[in-house]
Order: structure tokens, then C-alpha cells, then sequence
């Protein structure tokens, strides 16, 4: 793709999204209060026996045909997880999870080595059109290749040929492992250690697919690879694992989006994200997290425990994370970086919007290493209705990162009185030649803002809609266009019903 | 008595100290105190002491102070000390009412409860146990939920004396009262002391309080305050701490504010091993203000750890915090602040704020402003930054002729003047100025004795500039 | 009949602010509101508008022949009712254009119309904007945030062109602004002037009114209409100052 033409495309839709041409299918989808991704595909499912235990593990192992190392990795992890505890320090109610009473693996029949979209079950297909992620290349308005997750397995990616021309990696994480077996090895916990906590640690043991990317060295990827993550399959977890390497002086912008059927129970998603950002390399990884939240009593919903982490490797290197967060009933989720190499940066892009009883205690860490690091942190917190939104970070600047700099800024917005906006920010700071800044605050709508929007004849549902999307706008900016006028729609949905 | 050192974290060797010493202990007594201590007792041992797992424990390990092992002293000292004999109040304009705890006990021998023309009563909380019972039972505990701190628990369990100050509905004193607790004993000394202090309805009442090392042996305070700020009263509490490096203090004050009442609080930290301050406010009635500064100047291998947990229980309350700090060579510096506001405090105001200044690589900051919010209609925020002296500011004041040395010592003193300048007493504040000046020139050591009170006053610190030329 | 207050009486916070006010505006009249600080004037403009902190305690405005005061406040908007803000407030992140194209197509939607498409209203603003002589580019501008003072004015004409009321109400508009950004700001007015619509202009002094020729002026003292004229009684209080009013009054 030439990338003159790339850039006239994405001014123009940036019009698009200065005035998004979709407010009114906005406000009707306000008016409609249902979750809309809650569907359940009637798939022909694989299923692993309840429970996790060793042969569990092996029967993954054995069912993705891994090498060795492979199995080890799982082994040792879950060797390990057994003696953890699940973490408690976070601002969240967790109900006892019962990891006996979990399928660990789940996938749907797809004939083996599906490589042309004819192979793919129609079934599945209609699935991700459903869910507006058309699968058939044609069909994609912009250059963005997708790699699609159901359950527990990877069923399509698209536009493998371009990218291969390039030399870039994106596959499944299987595949990954059947055919690069090296980078798969070299990397492989390298970021997330197996036993790096309670929830990683499972993931490492029972992971079954996933994305994985590679940029080879000076290639600038020029589509953005995208992954979709949809849990179809009741009494099942998703452990999905993806690892992104950019060599010296690559870049990528890679896509994450999720739904889930609506159930009455609640499901556990335990993710891992690695990336590698070598020398000069840039990644950019941006997440609209839309799992199902529960019904508006908090019954049901996705459990989100997800390990998220980068490290920029070499100098020069800038891993940024964007999310938007509106589902799941509970998040626990800290996207980082660690700033290894000298002059490299890392950051932080967020919104989270909790309504009803939804709980969500997200942030980041940025921990600084090299000399000259340079990190910011922007956290926009919505809470509504019964729920509670906790902002949780830690900026540590080391003895050796020199110069480094933190900006961080973090706001809460709070609709309505029986909700709360908590920020806990940890900073801790080791040399004299270091700055590092944090600014939060806390606040509601201001009343002179809503007249002022209702006296120009704006309804209070909307002007909410217009206030908050404003509010979060250095946030949604970040975010590449296909995702960010999704964005704006959920987080206006998401808060639908949460003003009296 | 030297007790072996692993000891002192276990909750079972304080519970047997305090059955072997119960006799002497519960002496001063009423049935009610003593159920007291024992329940405080219970609590404690169910906490036992914090380790760095403690989310508000983390930057700070005092179970390894704790283990260098300490004596006790549970009974008064036998003969009465003169304490004007190496202590004398000389501050320039400067009058308070001094009442003053030698190594942990009161020291006057005729009027350990004084009471005043207005019906101000200060003086020993041992002698008010005894003569004001129902004064108290009303506030001693009643007023402060310390039943999840470990060290305030240990402290209601053991503490015998302590000051006392009670003001009557209505008096506005004029004189700020004077707490110093001296500290000048031959072994490594454990002193737990309680300070109860109830300003009545529509009162003022501006206290000081004092700890200050006398020699260079090593010692540790634990103790306890409360403060009870009644309907529209006003109370400033200063609290100044000059203690040597190889002491250490472990302060909690609680404070409990009625209806449209106002109460200060000012943490110096001037020198010491460890000084660790938690403040905890909780603003009960509509229209209350609770503002805390701070400002600590560390060097060496010392630490200043200060918690302000902020509670907003009511409507219109407003609080406002500002710490400042310094830390030069290893010393290392930590602020835990909280902001709790709690469901329908609507209207809160509350903003919190924290600034470091690292002089060297070798130093280390720690600082995590919590907000806590459960109600919409707020205004909070809070704000925490790490950094050094403005390097422009430093470039300008040099360009105009002033050397390094000197500049970055305007700069760092302009720094800890935001706090300063916050002080009510005039007097307090040039003396403080003073200090300083004089701690952030290296000058301020262990034999100036304590901050207020030296037979040989200082002169006044003169900077070598004129500040009024730039 | 466009507008009608009878002997309305509003409160805040149990303050008695506005005292009895009677009023008659009609379609095609342009009506100057005068007074010195703190008499009503704005409270009259809020509570017309709807603003929820005023307490109507007695009397009634109909407006269009509806009873106005059970209006919410979006309604009155939909209804064209347009107040130019005296201070208007700054929303970050919600650009000028989408803020627009939100509350124009609700108006247009609560009339039955259809939406304008993102072309139709790009062009209806660039034709708008001409009229306010706003030369910076309005799509990427959060709502009045950044804005000078006299941009602010501006932009509050700039949004009454686009929503084209019938009864816009100017809350000193004209204070803060220099001569130039005052002839703009009028001129803005004098073009929006129709046979069926109409103004409230409410402003300190006389300065505004050599430029917008008022129908009527009336002078606000103490929550009460004192003194009602035409054109020339602006020029009269503009040369004797408001102490010739309260004399009046005092003498009364």
C-alpha cells in the first residue's frame, strides 16, 4: 500500500470522526439497551474435560501437536500456580472462583489447515459478520488484516499473502509454533515470565491460542493487523496468548477487540499479551475491550484477568498501549512497559467506563531502566450506576534511568451517587536527575455544561453521550479510525441507562 | 532491662510484658481503663506488627527497628527532675504554655493537672485518669476507630502518661500550649505515650508538639494522640520533630471534627532515624475543614514517612494537604496520602498534594496519593511530582551573580517556605525559618538540642545574600 | 403574540430576585432590557431559558401560546429558543462541528425534518461562519475552550445563525468587546432579523443599541420593570445614568 494514498485516507476519516455521521444511529442504539454482541453461534464444539490437572495440560499439548519445550513451559507453570494465591490487593470483590469447575479448552471443529476462506465453516463466518468483522478480504474497507479468535482457537487470518511478501509473521500462535519454533522459544515468556503472577501463571499453563506477530528488521507494517477475541462456548475459560516481536527499527499497529455471549454465569478470561520492541522498533497496540459486563442486576459476565506487558528492548524503542474498556463484570488489567533501553518510551492510553455493578481496577506500570526513558500516562475513569472504577499505576524510576521523565494524568468522572472513582497511583523514584509528574482529578458533569448543551436543544442522554466522549477525546484520539468510531459508540452505550 | 531482639515483633512477648508489669501498668486506673487496655491488648495481638506486605507499611520496615531491641521504663522516675536545668524556652516573642514529658513522664511535681483562670486544664493525662474519670470516658478512645492499627492498639494497651488539655466551651486561648517530650536516657529507651486533647464547642486552642533527642542514644516513641475538635472550634497542631539518627517515632493522631470546626495540622521533620507520622482525619460534621502540611528535610541514612488519611463523613467539608520534602545522601522519603470520601458527602472540596525534591542518586521518594470517592457531586484531585531544583530558575539566579552553592540554597529554601508560610504563630514561623535555613545549610545537628528550646539560643541565620536583591 | 410574562416572581434560594415582571413580546420587535448590576436582568434570561436553580414562585410566561415554564429546558431550545450566553462555558474534547451537527439535527428531528447530511452542514456552517467573520476552522476547536473573550461572543452568534431561532435572548453580549468585535456581533444580529422572529437584548449600556435599533427598551430595577419606552429612553439613561432611574423610583 502506498502510503501518500494511506495518509489522504486517514485524514479524511479523521473528519469523520470530528463529526461522526452516525450520531443518530448512536442515539438509537442508546434507546436499545441490550448488549448486541450477546448472541451464542450453534457450533459443533471440541471440548477438553472439566478441570485442570497434568493430563489436562498434556491433552492441550497433544491436541496442538507441540514440541517439548512447550510442554515444559506448561508443565513448570503449572507446577508453580498451584502454589500461588490469587492476588488481593486490588480494589475488587471477587467472588471464589472454582478452577476445577472450568473447561480449559474448547474449540470449534475447523477442518485442519484452513488456508482459503472457502474451508472456513459458514457457521463461523456468519459469527464474525455478525459481529462486524467480515472475514472475506474484499469486504474490508481498510487495509487491516485480521486474525480471528473463537474460543479457544484461532479460524481465519486474513491477508496472509501481503504480509508474507514483506516477510512479516501473523499467524496464530499454533501455527506459530508448528512453523517458527525459534522465535516462538527465544520469546516465549521472555516479557511475562510463567510465574509472574497467579492469573499469568495459568495462562502459561493452559494457554491454547492466540496471535502472533513478527515485523522482520526496518519493515514498517503497513496495515494494521487486528485480532478479534470472541468466547462462544459455555463453562469454558479463553487463555489466549499473543506475542508481538518488532525488530530494529520495525513498526506495527495491532488491533484487539472481544465480545462474549451473554450467560447467566461468569466466565474467566486470563490473557497474555507480550511484546519485544528491539532497537528503533515502534508498537502500537491498541485494545477495545467489550466482554460481556453482565445484565444490569450483575448477574453473569466476564471475569478479565489479563497479563499485558512490553518491553522496550533496545534504545530508541516506544511501545504504546491504547484500551477502551467497557465490558467485562470485573477487570484486572495493567497493561505496562519496561523501559529497558536507553531513550525508549512507553505509553499509556485510557478509557474505562464501569456502569451498573461492574468493577474495574486497571492502570499501568512504567518502570524505567535506561537512561533518558520518557513515559505518560493518560487515564479517563467513568463510573456509573452501581459500579466502581479504580485507577491503580506505578511510575519507578530506577537508580541508572538518568534523565528519565513521567508525565501521568489521571481523571475520574462519576455518574451519579452510588457509584466510586478511586485512583492509586505508586510512584517511586531513585535518582536526582529524574522528573516525574502525576495529576489527578475527580468530578462529575458540570451542571453549567449540561444547560449549556440543552439549551442549544440537546436531550441530557446525549449531552452526557457528547460530554463524555469529549472528555475521553485525548484517549480516542490515540486509537487507529476503525476502532475509534466503534469507541465512541460503545462508551455512549455503555453508559445508556445510567441517568435518572 | 535488655530483652533479646527477635522477640519484640512477636505479639505473644508484648502480651507477657504486659501481664509481668499489669500491677504497675494498671496502676492509675479506673475498671474501665484497664478493660480498655485489655481489649487494645486483643486487638493488637489479632494485628500483630505490621511487615511490608502492609499496603501502608510498604516503603518502610519497622519490624527491623523494632529488633535492635529496647528497655522499658513503666514507672516515673523516682526523683523529680528539673528539666529548666538543661531546657529553656528563648524563642523571640515567643510565649507559650510549656508543659513537658521527660523520657516519656511528666515532670512537674506539683501540679500535674493545672488548671486555668478560664477553666483550661492541661497537664498529665496520669493525673486526669485519676481526677477527671468521666472526662475520660467520654473521649479517651470514644472518638477514634484505631482497631485496624497495630502500633496506636499496643499504645492504648501500654501507655500511662501523656498530656492532657482540655478547653472549655467557648475559650479562645490566647497563649499556644507547649508539649515537648524530652528524651535523655542511658540505654536504648521504648516510650509509649497517650495525648488526649478536646477543644470545646466554638474554642481555639493552638498546640505544639515537641519530641526532641537530649543525647545521641538511640530511642523509640510510640505514641498516640487525640484530638477532638469540637462544634466551630479551631485547632492548630504543629508538630516538630528534631530527633538523633539512630531514633526513631511512630506517631498516630486522630482527629475527630464536629459541625463547621477547623483544624490544622503541621508535620516538620527536621532530623531523626525514622519519623513516622499517620494522621487520621475524619471530618464528622457539615462545613468542617481539615488542612495538613508538611515539610521534611532528611539527610544521611533517615527517613520521613508520613500517612494522611483524610475521612469525609459529611457534606460541604473541605481539606486541603501540602508535603514537601528534601532528601539528600541515602535518606529516603515516603508520603501515603488518602482521600475517603464516603457516600452523600456531597460537596466535598479535597486536594492533595506532594513534592520532592532528590539531591542525590543515592536517595529515594515514595509517594502514592490515594483518591477514595463514593460521591458525585466533588471537586478532588491530587498531585505528586518528583524532580529537582529548576534548572532555569538556578541558571537565572546565578546569572545575576549569585555562586552554586548559594543558589541552590535560596532554591530549596523557597521550596520549603510554601509550607512555612502556612504557619499561624509569627514567631513559630521566623524561628522555623531559622531552622531551616540552618538544617539546609548542614549546620542543624543533635546538639542544637531541639527546635524551640536551647540554653544558648542561635543566633539568627543570616544568608549570605540579600534575598531581596534578586 | 410570540412571548408573554405575566407578573413573574422568581427566587433563588429563597432570595427573592425578580419581582413582578410583565411582558409582551411579538414577532418582528426587538426588545432592549437595561439596568444596572445585579437587578434581574440575567435571572429573567435564565429563567426564560430554564435554567433549574430559579424558583418560579408566581406568574406565568406562555410562549407560542404554550405554557413555557413546564418546558424542559432542550424543549425551549426545540421550540427556538436561543440564549447567547453572557459567560459561556468551555467543554473539552466536543468539537464545535459535532456539537452543532448534535444539536441542530435534534432540533431538526423534534420538527420532523430530516437530518443534514455531513456535506449540507459543512456548507451550512462555512456560510454561517462568514456571517461572524469566525475565520479559524471550527471542526477541531473543543467548545469554547481556548476561545478569547471575544471569540467567545462570537461563537454564541455563530450558533444562534445555525439554529436559526424565533426568540433569541442576548445576555450582555456586548460586554468585553472591543469596537470591532461589537460592529461584528451586531451586525451578525441585524442579519438574523425577520419579520417572524424577535430579541431580547439585555445589556448594561447604551452602546450595543446604536447598532441593533431596539423596538421597545425597558428598565430593570430591583426585580421590576420601572420604565418602559421606545428607542430614545436608551439614549436618555445613557446621558443620566441610572441614578436619574433609582431616583425616580425612590421618588415613587
Amino acid at each position: 500500500m502506498n502510503t501518500s494514498w494511506n495518509c489522504t485516507l486517514i485524514n479524511q476519516l479523521n473528519l469523520i470522526i470530528a463529526m461522526p455521521n452516525d450520531k443518530n444511529e448512536i442515539l438509537n442504539e442508546i434507546t436499545n439497551s441490550d448488549y448486541k454482541y450477546g448472541f451464542v453461534t450453534d457450533i459443533e464444539t471440541e471440548f477438553a474435560p472439566k478441570g485442570l490437572s497434568e493430563d489436562i495440560i498434556r491433552y492441550i499439548s497433544q491436541k496442538k501437536e507441540e514440541p517439548e519445550f512447550l510442554l515444559d513451559f506448561r508443565l513448570k507453570a503449572y507446577h508453580r500456580w498451584k502454589e500461588m494465591k490469587h492476588p488481593r490487593w486490588a480494589h475488587l470483590t471477587i467472588p471464589a472462583i472454582d478452577y476445577q469447575d472450568i473447561i480449559y479448552y474448547a474449540a470449534p471443529k475447523v477442518k485442519k489447515g484452513t488456508s482459503s476462506l472457502k474451508e472456513v465453516d459458514p457457521e463461523l463466518l456468519k459469527t464474525f459478520e455478525k459481529l462486524g468483522i467480515p472475514l472475506e478480504e474484499q469486504k474490508r474497507f481498510t487495509g487491516v488484516a485480521v486474525d480471528a479468535v473463537m474460543d479457544s482457537i484461532s479460524v481465519k487470518t486474513t491477508f496472509q499473502e501481503t504480509l508474507n511478501k514483506l516477510g512479516i509473521i501473523f499467524c496464530s500462535m499454533s501455527e506459530a509454533i508448528k512453523h517458527h519454533p525459534d522465535l516462538v522459544k527465544l520469546y516465549l515468556g521472555s516479557v511475562v515470565p510463567y510465574a509472574d503472577n497467579f492469573y499469568a501463571a495459568l495462562n502459561s499453563a493452559v494457554f491454547s491460542d492466540g496471535s502472533f506477530v513478527y515485523i522482520p528488521k526496518g519493515v514498517r507494517c503497513p496495515v494494521e493487523l487486528s485480532t478479534y477475541f470472541r468466547i462462544n462456548a459455555a463453562k469454558t475459560g479463553q487463555f489466549e496468548r499473543t506475542l508481538i516481536v518488532a525488530d530494529e527499527g520495525a513498526y506495527v499497529s495491532y488491533m484487539e477487540g472481544c465480545t462474549a455471549p451473554m450467560r447467566d454465569e461468569n466466565q474467566l478470561h486470563a490473557a497474555v499479551v507480550e511484546i519485544v520492541a528491539l532497537k528503533d522498533a515502534e508498537v502500537k497496540y491498541s485494545t477495545v475491550q467489550n466482554w460481556y459486563p453482565g445484565d444490569k442486576n450483575g448477574k453473569g459476565g466476564i471475569f478479565n484477568f489479563v497479563t499485558k506487558r512490553g518491553l522496550c528492548k533496545g534504545s530508541y524503542s516506544k511501545i504504546s498501549w491504547t484500551q477502551v474498556e467497557t465490558g467485562s463484570a470485573i477487570t484486572w488489567k495493567y497493561p505496562s512497559c519496561i523501559l529497558q533501553g536507553d531513550n525508549s518510551r512507553g505509553e499509556f492510553y485510557s478509557v474505562a467506563v464501569t456502569n451498573h455493578y461492574q468493577q474495574a481496577d486497571t492502570g499501568t506500570k512504567m518502570i524505567h531502566l535506561g537512561r533518558n526513558t520518557s513515559s505518560t500516562i493518560i487515564s479517563k475513569g467513568i463510573s456509573a450506576g452501581f459500579s466502581n472504577n479504580s485507577y491503580r499505576g506505578l511510575v519507578r524510576v530506577a537508580k541508572k534511568a538518568e534523565n528519565s521523565r513521567n508525565y501521568s494524568q489521571c481523571d475520574s468522572l462519576l455518574l451519579g451517587d452510588k457509584c466510586g472513582a478511586h485512583t492509586f497511583p505508586y510512584i517511586q523514584v531513585e535518582n536526582k536527575s529524574s522528573i516525574v509528574e502525576h495529576e489527578a482529578t475527580t468530578s462529575k458533569i458540570s451542571d453549567d455544561q449540561l444547560f449549556y448543551c440543552k439549551q442549544r436543544g440537546i436531550d441530557t442522554e446525549s449531552a452526557i453521550g457528547l460530554i463524555v466522549n469529549g472528555y475521553a477525546r485525548e484517549v480516542l484520539k490515540q486509537l487507529p479510525m476503525e476502532f475509534a468510531v466503534e469507541a465512541q459508540k460503545l462508551l455512549s452505550i455503555s453508559l445508556e441507562g445510567s441517568v435518572g | 532491662m535488655e530483652i533479646l531482639n527477635q522477640s519484640f515483633i512477636d505479639t505473644s512477648f508484648w502480651e507477657e510484658i504486659f501481664s509481668q508489669h499489669r500491677s504497675i501498668i494498671t496502676q492509675y486506673d479506673t475498671p474501665w481503663i484497664t478493660q480498655m487496655r485489655l481489649d487494645a491488648l486483643e486487638k493488637f495481638s489479632s494485628l500483630g506488627i505490621p511487615d511490608q506486605s502492609h499496603e501502608r507499611w510498604k516503603n518502610t520496615d519497622i519490624r527491623k527497628l523494632l529488633t535492635k531491641g529496647w528497655t522499658f521504663q513503666f514507672k516515673p522516675p523516682e526523683k523529680p527532675v528539673k528539666v529548666e536545668d538543661f531546657f529553656l524556652c528563648e524563642v523571640q516573642g515567643f510565649d507559650t504554655l510549656l508543659i513537658t514529658l521527660f523520657n516519656g513522664w511528666y515532670t512537674y511535681k506539683n501540679a500535674p493537672l493545672r488548671i486555668l483562670p478560664d477553666g483550661t486544664v492541661i497537664g498529665s493525662l496520669r493525673a486526669a485518669l485519676v481526677e477527671a474519670p468521666e472526662i475520660i470516658e467520654n473521649y479517651l478512645g470514644q472518638k477514634a476507630d484505631f482497631s485496624q492499627n497495630a502500633f496506636a492498639s499496643l499504645c492504648a494497651a501500654f501507655a500511662s502518661e501523656g498530656f492532657f488539655i482540655y478547653v472549655p466551651d467557648g475559650v479562645q486561648l490566647q497563649k499556644p500550649i507547649q508539649m515537648v517530650n524530652v528524651v535523655n536516657y542511658s540505654e536504648p529507651l521504648l516510650m509509649q505515650t497517650r495525648n488526649l486533647i478536646i477543644a470545646g464547642k466554638g474554642s481555639s486552642l493552638q498546640l505544639l508538639h515537641c519530641d526532641d533527642s537530649n543525647n545521641n542514644e538511640a530511642a523509640f516513641t510510640n505514641s498516640l494522640t487525640e484530638i477532638y475538635v469540637g462544634e466551630g472550634a479551631t485547632v492548630d497542631y504543629y508538630k516538630l520533630q528534631n530527633i538523633n539518627d539512630h531514633s526513631v517515632i511512630e506517631h498516630n493522631a486522630y482527629i475527630y471534627q464536629e459541625k463547621q470546626s477547623l483544624c490544622n495540622t503541621y508535620s516538620i521533620n527536621l532530623h531523626g532515624g525514622l519519623i513516622r507520622n499517620e494522621t487520621y482525619n475524619y471530618l464528622a460534621g457539615r462545613h468542617s475543614e481539615g488542612n495538613h502540611f508538611g515539610l521534611y528535610l532528611m539527610d544521611k541514612n533517615q527517613q520521613a514517612d508520613n500517612l494522611i488519611f483524610v475521612d469525609i463523613a459529611a457534606t460541604d467539608c473541605m481539606s486541603y494537604a501540602l508535603f514537601k520534602g528534601v532528601l539528600d545522601d541515602y535518606a529516603h522519603g515516603v508520603f501515603n496520602g488518602h482521600i475517603l470520601v464516603r457516600k452523600d458527602s456531597q460537596h466535598t472540596q479535597a486536594y492533595q498534594s506532594n513534592r520532592n525534591i532528590l539531591l542525590t542518586d543515592k536517595a529515594l521518594v515514595n509517594t502514592k496519593p490515594f483518591l477514595e470517592i463514593y460521591a458525585d457531586d466533588v471537586k478532588c484531585s491530587h498531585g505528586a511530582t518528583v524532580g529537582q531544583l529548576d534548572k532555569d530558575a538556578m541558571f537565572y539566579l546565578r546569572s545575576r551573580g549569585i555562586d552554586q552553592d548559594n543558589a541552590r540554597l535560596l532554591l530549596m529554601y523557597a521550596f520549603a517556605a510554601e509550607v512555612l508560610n502556612r504557619i499561624n504563630i509569627p514567631a513559630l514561623k521566623d524561628r522555623l525559618d531559622d531552622l531551616v535555613k540552618k538544617r539546609l545549610r548542614g549546620e542543624l545537628s543533635i546538639c542544637d538540642q531541639c527546635v524551640l528550646h536551647c540554653k544558648s539560643p542561635e543566633k539568627p541565620v543570616v544568608f549570605d545574600i540579600d534575598l531581596s536583591k534578586i | 403574540m410570540l412571548l408573554q410574562i405575566k407578573n413573574l416572581h422568581v427566587a433563588i434560594e429563597g432570595k427573592e430576585i425578580i419581582k413582578g415582571i410583565d411582558l409582551i413580546v411579538n414577532e418582528g420587535e426587538v426588545h432592549a432590557i437595561m439596568g444596572p448590576n445585579g437587578t434581574g436582568k440575567s435571572t429573567l434570561a435564565s429563567v426564560i431559558a430554564g435554567r433549574e436553580d430559579y424558583e418560579v414562585t408566581e406568574g406565568e410566561i406562555i410562549y407560542k401560546g404554550k405554557n413555557l415554564l413546564e418546558m424542559p429546558i432542550e424543549q425551549r431550545a426545540r421550540e427556538g429558543i436561543f440564549l447567547s450566553f453572557q459567560y459561556p462555558v468551555e467543554i473539552p474534547g466536543v468539537s464545535m462541528a459535532n456539537f452543532m451537527r448534535t444539536a441542530l439535527n435534534d432540533i431538526r428531528r423534534y420538527k420532523g425534518l430530516e437530518p443534514l447530511s455531513g456535506s449540507e452542514f459543512l456548507l451550512k456552517m462555512e456560510e454561517k461562519k462568514q456571517l461572524v467573520e469566525i475565520q479559524s476552522q471550527l471542526t477541531n476547536r473543543s467548545v469554547n475552550e481556548g476561545f478569547s473573550g471575544g471569540e467567545k461572543k462570537k461563537n454564541e452568534i455563530f450558533q444562534m445563525a445555525m439554529l436559526e431561532p424565533t426568540l433569541a435572548i442576548l445576555d450582555e453580549t456586548d460586554s468585553g468587546l472591543d469596537i470591532d468585535a461589537l460592529r461584528i456581533v451586531a451586525n451578525g444580529v441585524n442579519k438574523l432579523r425577520r419579520p417572524d422572529n424577535a430579541f431580547i437584548v439585555i445589556t448594561h449600556y447604551q452602546r450595543l443599541l446604536e447598532y441593533v435599533t431596539p423596538d421597545f427598551v425597558h428598565v430593570l430595577f430591583d426585580g421590576r420593570i420601572v420604565k418602559s419606552g421606545k428607542k430614545e429612553l436608551a439614549l436618555e439613561l445613557e446621558e443620566k445614568g441610572y441614578e436619574w432611574i433609582k431616583k425616580e423610583v425612590s421618588a415613587l
